[in-house]
């Protein structure tokens, strides 16, 4: 339990990716696999059923630490986490015996379940005077069905494949669908021989290079095939013997995230591939892409969340059929089958990407200036004779993003970044007049060069006008040009709507605060962007 | 009328005519410690222990009129007779005993009962009425003996020269810091560096006889000096300021009572929180209050409320009483003689 509780510590204390993928890794290299097995299980989000109801743990823990309930109170209120208050309030650890984390779960956590009352109490009681410090808190937290840990499902996997050598890909598939966590399961991860991932195995992406020429260079309007270019999920969905896979252009295996896929997959032919893109759908168009992340990084699926914002897959491309790899078949032969396969399937979920019609270039620029009320970030252009590449290719694939929305507007508050930059104010908050007040409506953090950041810094320290912790607010006064590209109702934002990948393109040094765009402006891209 | 009461300028004795702390500038005034709530500046004379003299002259400048006194040597101040008493807060922090016509009072300022090298241990008093601090006043603060926190500091400490990094502690500059370098002087750390708030009471500390691992002077070192692997103590306000950019690749650290709650060390985006404090936990604060036999209690800074309602349930007179005093809060700059010290 002590390992577990390093490693619970180890990631709860740094903001570093790279530095929690590590701590990971240390682990699994070292751990029993029994102990591995549980803390892939509850690093990837699974959480033992609550068995004892939390009033009942605190009056046990207020017993035990001999404190009245108006003192716990006081200290619920100071810690603000019932597990926590719990472990700071219970007396010292009286044993300092280290046994395993799998033996933790085996022999006390889930034998509460068929306990009375008394028993657990007594149980509780016992491990509470045998664990201290964070390893108390972990066993709070585990009791009290409220473990979490700041990682994702994507660093376990890492910091699994860096630990075992084994491909990314082939341990996502091998803790897909139900994994347990057993030491034979854990060992079964490391196994060298990966043919029995190969059955889910995606194909990698072949990505578009942004459009650089005239359209005119490109040649004869009809040697090219013209889509919308969706703002969604890139995936690949896969049915191999008889089972279905959805990767994630990420290489993130998320078939149980999108049910509806994945239930549809069933009707595909044996040996298929689509490429697509997962993409928020209702009535028949696409949804903005914030209704979708909603879903993502969701653990369950639990409430209306499925009919709230169901999701479809607009095919792109049939890169496998009947087993077979078609990557190095012509465009437009993939793109017959495809419709083929997708109208036999009568599926209402695998949506053959709208072909956009392409008379002339001008007509492509109509199309164009048409793809925001599409709901569309722009158009792809992909050559009909090309065969499906490797990565992102030249010549075949062209994607023509439309502009960005842009906005000027004040900067309001400041914060220093982290690591290199934890001495630096790197992120901004930017806020446009409503009113005759300033209202905060974005956070953005690059787009300026080293020289003008330090610039900035330099005058941030030097015009704050009230600190709150890391965060500044400074001198309304400097103007920048942003840029964005989506925007969406958001009533938990002050200033009632959240835009889309925010980024500085210009500090407007040129322009004074009042010059700046009014909320009023950002309403009215709203209504536009739908 | 008590012996002690709260006046204008703060805790006064009427008797006596004397502050104790006083938040202004007054004719008198007995001094606990040096830290910026209890040692104002602007008072015609001050009162303080011998050991805490050089401290508290950085603090208040060559001018300032200061008599320092001996551990238990009583002063009679308009036949009042007070004397000071090691509070083991930090270097000559001190508890004031007020005694008149056979009543005795005793102000704790901030004090602990923990072992700290850098400053002489608290004494137990006797007493009628004793006037205490609550910073850490709830059960969940509850400290572990310093030999864990500092094998935990140099294992941070190692882990970030195996990674390369430069490990950045942070503490107040006037007694943790010295606490810290004091605890470290064995350690094998190579290189410590300090800010120059710590250094420059680092020298009080050392003429006052305290043995602290040797430092340097960070802001004394070459431009472009490598900082990698080593460590550095900083008061907290040099978090995200300019100063820490010399260091190259960071791990920061803090030492401070509030660090035994992990929401405190999130919030404040500390890599790692070592539980370290200058004043008493909870069950020392108990034992305190029940050492002196004090039958009144007097509550003035921290979380006052739970331990007076827990006094009073266990029959004691107990109550709270507003003060300016603030007890471990690290957000103020550090002040040294009439300059603000920034690197």
């Amino acid at each position: 339990m002590k390992a577990f509780a390093r490693l619970y510590a180890a990631i709860d204390e740094t903001m570093r990716t790279n530095e929690k993928v590590q701590a990971m890794v240390e682990y699994f290299r070292t751990a029993e696999p029994a102990d591995a097995a549980w803390a892939v299980h509850f690093l990837s989000g699974g959480r033992p059923k609550r068995l004892i109801p939390v009033r009942r743990l605190a009056s046990w823990a207020m017993a035990e630490g001999d404190v009245p309930e108006w003192l716990f109170a006081e200290c619920y209120d100071a810690v603000g986490d019932l597990a926590e208050t719990m472990s700071l309030l219970l007396p010292d650890a009286t044993s300092t015996t280290d046994r395993p984390l799998h033996w933790w779960i085996a022999e006390r956590l889930l034998p509460l379940a068929g306990k009375t009352e008394a028993e657990q109490r007594e149980s509780v009681v016992q491990s509470w005077r045998e664990l201290g410090g964070t390893e108390r808190f972990i066993w709070n937290k585990l009791i009290t069905g409220g473990f979490r840990v700041g990682v994702s499902q994507q660093l376990v996997v890492r910091a699994l494949s860096r630990a075992t050598g084994v491909d990314e890909g082939v341990i996502a598939h091998r803790l897909s669908g139900t994994w347990l966590p057993r030491a034979e399961s854990f060992a079964a991860l490391a196994r060298a021989e990966t043919a029995d991932a190969d059955v889910s195995r995606p194909y990698p992406f072949l990505l578009a290079y942004p459009l650089e020429d005239e359209l005119e260079e490109l040649g004869a309007p009809d040697e090219w095939q013209a889509e919308w270019k969706w703002d969604g999920i890139r995936a690949q969905v896969i049915r191999r013997d008889a089972r279905t896979f959805i990767w994630t252009r990420g290489e993130e295996l998320v078939t149980e995230k999108y049910p509806e896929l994945a239930a549809a997959a069933d009707f595909l032919p044996e040996g298929t591939v689509l490429d697509g893109e997962i993409m928020p759908w209702k009535d028949g168009r696409a949804l903005p892409f914030a209704q979708l992340q909603r879903r993502i990084g969701r653990k369950s699926l639990g409430g209306s969340i499925l009919s709230d914002v169901p999701v479809v897959l607009i095919a792109y491309d049939l890169l496998e059929l009947g087993g077979r790899d078609l990557r190095g078949e012509p465009l437009q032969q993939r793109r017959e089958l495809l419709e083929e396969v997708l109208a036999a399937a009568r599926s209402t979920v695998f949506i053959p990407s709208p072909a956009v019609a392409l008379p002339s270039w001008n007509g492509a620029r109509t199309a164009y200036a048409r793809a925001r009320d599409e709901c569309a970030e722009g158009l792809m252009l992909k050559r009909r004779d090309s065969a499906y590449g490797v990565g992102r290719r030249k010549g075949g694939w062209w994607k023509w993003k439309v502009q960005p929305f842009t906005v000027d507007a004040v900067m309001i508050y400041a914060q220093t970044g982290h690591g290199r930059r934890a001495s630096l104010h790197t992120d901004y908050t930017f806020a446009v007049w409503d009113d005759g007040a300033l209202v905060p409506f974005a956070k953005a953090y690059t787009g300026l060069t080293d020289e003008e950041i330090r610039e900035l810094d330099r005058w941030i320290r030097a015009n704050t006008l009230e600190k709150f912790g890391p965060v500044r607010h400074v001198k309304p006064v400097h103007v920048f040009e942003l840029g964005f590209e989506g925007i969406q109702p958001s009533p938990r934002h002050k200033s009632g709507l959240a835009v889309r990948f925010p980024r500085i393109l210009r500090w407007r040094t040129d322009k004074r605060p009042e010059d700046a765009d009014t909320l009023a402006t950002l309403r009215a891209f709203m209504t536009e962007g739908r | 009328m008590t012996l002690l009461r709260l006046a204008e300028h703060g805790l006064y004795c009427e008797a006596g005519d004397f502050y104790i702390d006083p938040w202004h500038g007054v004719t008198r005034a007995v001094i606990t410690h040096a830290h910026g709530d209890h040692a104002r500046w602007g008072s015609a004379r001050y009162l303080c222990s011998r050991e805490g003299e050089g401290v508290l002259r950085t603090r208040l400048g060559a001018s300032a009129t200061i008599r320092a006194v001996d551990w238990g040597q009583p002063v009679d101040v308009n036949g009042v007779r007070v004397s000071l008493h090691p509070a083991g807060h930090i270097l000559g922090s001190a508890q004031v005993r007020v005694e008149y016509r056979g009543e005795v009072w005793v102000a704790s300022g901030d004090y602990k009962t923990h072992p700290d090298p850098t400053c002489t241990p608290f004494e137990l008093l006797r007493c009628d009425t004793f006037i205490t601090e609550s910073t850490f006043g709830l059960p969940i603060y509850r400290w572990p003996s310093d030999g864990e926190v500092f094998d935990d500091i140099r294992t941070w400490w190692r882990h970030n020269k195996e990674h390369g990094r430069a490990s950045v502690l942070f503490g107040y500059a006037l007694g943790k810091a010295q606490r810290l370098l004091a605890g470290l002087a064995d350690a094998g750390i190579g290189p410590v560096y300090a800010h120059g708030a710590v250094e420059r009471l680092n020298r009080d500390y050392r003429q006052g006889g305290v043995r602290l691992a040797d430092t340097q002077y960070a802001s004394a070192m070459p431009k472009g000096h490598d900082f990698a692997g080593s460590l550095i103590v900083a008061p907290p306000s040099a978090a995200g300021s300019m100063w820490m950019r010399r260091f190259g690749t960071i791990s920061t650290g803090f030492a401070s009572g509030w660090m035994r709650v992990r929401g405190m060390r999130r919030r404040r985006a500390i890599d790692r929180g070592f539980v370290l404090s200058d004043h008493v936990d909870w069950p020392s604060l108990l034992a305190a209050v029940q050492g002196t036999g004090a039958e009144r209690v007097w509550v003035t800074h921290g979380t006052r409320e739970p331990l007076v309602r827990w006094l009073s349930e266990r029959g004691i007179e107990a109550r709270a009483v507003a003060s300016q005093w603030k007890g471990e809060d690290d957000t103020d700059p550090v002040e040294v003689a009439g300059e603000e010290i920034s690197a």
